[in-house]
């Protein structure tokens, strides 16, 4: 039973990979090779440093900001990231009354060309049953207590579209570069279970 | 379809518990099933929305114990055999075939 991290797998679920693997290479329908290529970019290249990117762009270049809520997928592909799970994006924005949040409450749709491959957290029965319906209690599980004044938008996912939040860029942070502005954003202020410190 | 995979509302499923620094894959054989999606969209043996209907099909209880791969891996051998690409019985050979050399 998946609880948490600590999930187990299903008792033939490792058989059952190998021989269908070995059955797919053998009609030649899977290249081992690729699959290694793919683990690897999805590993070490495709991830939340793309999302920060794309973040920072925003926080420091209006023209760019306005083309990004014009249309997301375009100004997101201007970057260089582009793709599978990734084609029809929406970034909707945090602001001093509106917090987003992100969710797939069917399955776990996400937008892989910046964030990279979901947390186990996000494809599991309890952040997606309960943050739909309990949004503040979910987003203090993450530490994240938000004024009663500001309105909780929930999002829900699905295999067309992708969302991304806008975090609000943090106090004290207007001499910093795009560069050094990046390396604030996390992935989750970008699903919108927390928001970005002010730097210490 | 109105399933156990449509989850939003539902209670009792416990904390999020979130990992700290986790990584992208927690299981070799996730591996596997990750490049199989590419591979076999690629191929055109499966295209998103067939899969989702797979994934749909599970049954609640091997949805509820299953985690993401699992589900993916269900799918994948739903729509293979579906497809007429493998057999069950060509699946349930190669694991009597693979246990075997393991012992």
């Amino acid at each position: 039973m998946p609880h948490d991290h600590h999930y187990d797998p299903l008792p033939d679920t490792e058989l059952r990979v190998r021989a269908l693997e070995s059955i797919l290479v053998e009609k030649d329908l899977v290249d081992p090779a690729a699959i290694d290529l793919l683990v690897d970019t999805y590993e070490t290249k495709i991830g939340p440093r793309n999302g920060a990117k794309v973040i920072a762009k925003a926080w420091t270049d209006p023209d760019y900001k306005t083309r990004l809520f014009e249309n997301a997928s375009a100004a997101i592909a201007e970057l260089g990231f582009s793709g599978v799970q990734g084609e029809d994006m929406v970034v909707v924005e945090n602001t001093d009354t509106k917090h987003n949040v992100v969710v797939c409450t069917l399955c776990s749709c996400y937008p892989w060309p910046t964030l990279g491959l979901p947390p186990v957290w996000y494809k599991a029965a309890p952040y997606r049953s309960r943050v739909v319906k309990d949004p503040r209690g979910v987003l203090a599980e993450f530490g994240t207590t938000l004024p009663d004044s500001t309105e909780i938008h929930v999002w829900d996912s699905n295999a067309e579209l992708r969302y991304l939040v806008l975090p609000q860029r943090p106090a004290g942070t207007d001499g910093m570069s795009a560069e050094e502005l990046e390396e604030l954003v996390t992935r989750d202020s970008m699903i919108g279970v927390k928001v970005i410190a002010a730097p210490a | 379809m109105n399933s156990i995979h449509d989850m939003g509302g539902m209670e009792g499923f416990g904390p999020i518990n979130p990992e700290e620094n986790e990584a992208v894959f927690h299981y070799e054989w996730e591996k596997p099933i990750f490049g199989f999606f590419f591979c076999l969209f690629a191929g055109g043996q499966i295209n998103v929305d067939v899969f989702r209907h797979a994934i749909e099909r599970l049954g609640n209880l091997h949805y509820l114990e299953g985690s993401y791969y699992e589900h993916w891996l269900g799918a994948f051998q739903t729509l293979l055999v579906e497809g007429g690409t493998v057999t069950i019985e060509e699946i349930d050979a190669k694991m009597t075939e693979l246990k075997g050399d393991a012992n």
